[in-house]
């Protein structure tokens, strides 16, 4: 072996759940000594790549090369002892044992690890410390602790400081640099560019399960790395919705310095009837926070949220649909029932409102549910189960009944993840005919391509923060991606 | 100090009630004695050794069904053996039987890692083979205890209220115990149950460690039905009242369904503590059926209790 031969070398690296090809043809080179940063949009593969690396997952074609040498990883163990140590986005310590515990767990050496943890900042900590009774930024300090202790060749860092406050993001990237200049390597994910730029050597960017590039940090490789994130999709020229009128009068919604958790720090929004506003922010910058918050899920922990002009507090989720709020989650089989029909789940939340005693006019119902299906263009030839239907028919049928129902607010938390290009054109159809019903909606995507085509103004959040408020018209993707990165001039905007 | 309570505050809350509970058979049944807590010991023992195999899985995250069938088929194996043997082979059957509890636990734990059917169903179709296999080994009570085995049960050491029972109970448990708790394998156990992703991040091997819980369910089963055997001197093929019994004790002595907290010492001072109150409800003549309803009412109270307790911690 040369001083010359990368430590890690991964190369043509491709993986497939089923239909979905999560990376096609991903690489990655790191060298004694660099801080890599890999970088990609939602859904780029980053995540999986991570997993294959690290053994989580097994690829499917491609070589991982450790000291040039061909290397099989099948597990994370397997990863560690080939001296690959990943820190992971959640804590991997376990809540249910104390602190020395977990260090044997992992044949981790004591001393060097409380080296590490006073030098990350963290003081007072002791070994018989329950690790299930330590506040997160703590957990993620003692991961990152644990995996210099073991002395790894490569430190593979997964958004590590997301959940960190200042002081200690400070002290990390002072430790990560230094601990590369002592010759580790890293691979260093995360969103933020300050960070990138302070103490990174070269970006490797994916984009559609792909790595397009490898860039040099310099002053400026902000741009050429969104370039390189959206890739052919620049210039396409976004197909425009409908632009409303700016909307005035008292908002449906209105959302002030909200705060809820480790992520959401200080959100304020307004949402008008007849408007789709979207919500546009890379993973855990406080998003799911935020509609959990709007959606009765979770108590906020600071602001205030006022619907028609009228404060409220929610304290179960019924407190928010009884206030006209309704919640799509993200995965469908949390709003449907699997196993029974597509018309009588088109039919339930009508049921749930009509009446609570006495028959169901059940003629009524039948003639507004036929008139949804026929609408929605469900293909229901199936006609049994919903569990039958295609993930995006199942999708229309989450959305498409509140037009049978009538809705007042509805919140859409990323609806067209994973659904053909056919089927989310008719939901933009669907979202659109309901704000022209009067509905107002709440619209997060993780596709900053769908913006344009469903929404009339989208809100960029960051770090928890509201970063921009971007019209349909200027809501190109370059424009959203930048915003979504932090990379606009930080001005305060209140939607 | 307040550390050490915090940590271990339930089981010294159960050992506060367990003395208790003693006071008060000694003031219904001023008799009660060494031979009264002689007896006492050797009845629990089975029972004893059934919640330890029970609280290992559980606190693997884990459940099986099939405790009471494996103690039978280890039962009646140890029985049929000892029929008639010598005392040189009678010990060789008991290592048989503890060998044989091992593999029956691996059996369970196997085919819930390979097949990913859940446990609760795996360990209720292997209640019903394991107690076919019991049968089919004997299938009438039967076989004979050697005379050392009974022996090693009845009466005291060292004081006259120390039974004998009392201290195999723990010498067994502690062999098993004490080594594992603090062994990668015990930590691996304790890994799963808490955070099962969190434990393969960790390096630790999944599988393995799942069927080495179960493997260690079935060594204590099998001890069981070797201190059953031992009581009766003759081998019992129908499993006994053991599934629930220990599922209460577990739950009593503080591991969390669900997995990943709890110790052995809390569910032994349960198991005490629920035989105990069997027995003083006995003394007060109370309807055994009313026996049955405030045993489950005690599962639920402190099922109920630790819901409370997590809730609040967590606010």
């Amino acid at each position: 072996m040369t001083s010359d031969t990368p430590l890690l070398h991964a190369s043509g690296v491709s993986k497939r759940f089923g239909a979905v090809v999560a990376l096609k043809d991903a690489s990655l080179t790191i060298k004694k000594g660099e801080i890599v940063a890999l970088m990609g949009a939602n859904g780029a593969g980053k995540s999986t790549f991570v997993k294959v690396l690290t053994g989580a997952l097994k690829r499917d074609n491609g070589t991982v090369k450790i000291h040039g040498a061909d290397q099989h990883i099948g597990s994370p163990g397997a990863a560690r002892r080939a001296g690959l140590v990943p820190v992971y986005q959640e804590p991997s310590l376990i809540p249910d044992l104390d602190v020395a515990d977990n260090l044997a767990l992992g044949n981790t050496p004591v001393e060097p690890f409380l080296h590490w943890v006073e030098a990350l900042g963290i003081s007072g900590l002791r070994l018989d410390d329950m690790i299930g009774n330590l506040p997160l930024a703590t957990l993620r300090i003692l991961d990152l602790a644990r995996a210099l202790a073991s002395e790894p060749e490569v430190l593979l860092l997964d958004e590590m400081t997301a959940a960190l406050p200042t002081d200690l993001v400070e002290k990390v990237l002072a430790v990560v640099r230094g601990q590369a200049d002592k010759g580790q390597a890293v691979i260093y994910i995360s969103h933020r560019f300050t960070e990138i730029a302070e103490i990174c050597d070269r970006a490797t960017v994916l984009r559609d399960g792909e790595t397009v590039g490898d860039l040099a940090i310099a002053d400026g490789v902000e741009d050429k790395v969104v370039e390189l994130m959206l890739g052919a999709a620049l210039g396409a020229g976004p197909a425009v919705a409908e632009a409303s009128a700016r909307p005035t009068g008292v908002p449906r919604l209105d959302v002030h310095q909200l705060r809820a958790g480790t992520r959401l720090a200080d959100v304020s929004l307004q949402l008008f009837p007849g408007e789709v506003l979207g919500v546009v922010a890379l993973e855990g910058q406080g998003q799911d926070e935020l509609f959990d918050a709007i959606a009765g899920m979770i108590r906020p922990d600071g602001g205030t949220m006022a619907v028609n002009g009228k404060e409220v507090r929610f304290h179960h989720p019924a407190d928010a649909i009884a206030q006209g709020l309704t919640f799509v989650p993200g995965d469908r089989a949390e709003g449907l029932l699997m196993q029974r029909s597509v018309h009588e789940n088109i039919a339930l939340p009508m049921l749930a409102r009509m009446r609570n005693w006495g028959a169901i006019k059940m003629r009524r119902e039948a003639s507004k549910v036929r008139d949804a299906v026929a609408r929605m263009q469900i293909d229901i030839r199936a006609q049994g189960e919903v569990q039958r239907l295609s993930g995006g028919n199942q999708q229309k049928v989450t959305i498409g009944r509140w037009i049978a129902t009538g809705v007042e607010t509805l919140l859409l938390f990323d609806p067209t993840r994973g659904i053909d290009v056919r089927t989310k054109r008719q939901i933009y159809g669907l979202v659109r005919e309901l704000a022209d019903q009067g509905a107002a909606v709440l619209y997060y995507t993780s596709e900053l391509a769908e913006v344009p085509a469903a929404c009339d103004r989208a809100v960029v959040i960051f770090q928890g923060r509201v970063v921009d408020v971007i019209p349909a018209d200027r809501a190109d993707e370059q424009t959203l991606m930048r915003a979504a990165y932090g990379l606009t001039n930080a001005h305060e905007v209140p939607a | 100090m307040t550390r050490l309570f915090g940590k271990h505050g339930w089981v010294i809350g159960l050992a506060a009630l367990l003395a208790l509970l003693f006071l008060f058979t000694r003031l219904i049944q001023p008799g009660f004695g060494a031979s009264g807590l002689d007896s006492l010991a050797r009845a629990t023992l089975p029972f004893a050794f059934a919640t330890a195999a029970m609280a290992v899985v559980v606190i693997a995250g884990g459940i099986d069904l099939s405790v009471a069938s494996m103690m039978a088929v280890a039962g009646v194996t140890a029985a049929v053996l000892m029929d008639g043997a010598g005392t040189g082979f009678s010990v060789f059957a008991v290592v048989l039987v503890l060998g044989l509890g091992l593999v029956m636990g691996a059996i369970n734990g196997a085919l819930i890692v390979v097949t990913k059917v859940p446990d609760i169903v795996v360990t209720l179709a292997m209640l019903f083979v394991w107690e076919g296999t019991a049968l089919l080994i004997l299938n009438a009570p039967g076989g004979a205890a050697a005379p050392w085995l009974r022996n090693i049960v009845v009466g005291s050491v060292i004081f006259p209220w120390l039974p004998k029972a009392f201290v195999v109970l723990l010498i067994c448990l502690a062999v098993v115990w004490v080594p594992l708790r603090r062994s990668k394998l015990g930590l691996s156990i304790y890994a799963i149950g808490s955070n099962e992703l969190a434990a393969y991040r960790s390096g630790v091997a999944i599988g393995r460690t799942r069927i080495a819980a179960y493997a260690l369910c079935g060594l204590f089963a099998a001890m069981g039905g070797l201190a059953l055997t031992s009581a009766t001197g003759i081998g019992e093929p129908i499993p006994g009242p053991y599934l629930m019994a220990s599922v209460a004790a577990v739950v009593l002595g503080g591991v969390v369904l669900g997995g990943g907290r709890g110790a052995l010492l809390g569910p032994i001072v349960a198991v005490f503590i629920l035989r105990l109150v069997r027995m003083d409800l006995t003394l007060l003549s109370v309807d055994p059926n009313i026996t049955t309803i405030v045993e489950g009412s005690i599962m639920v109270a402190v099922v109920m209790l630790g819901g409370i307790l997590a809730a609040r911690a967590r606010s």
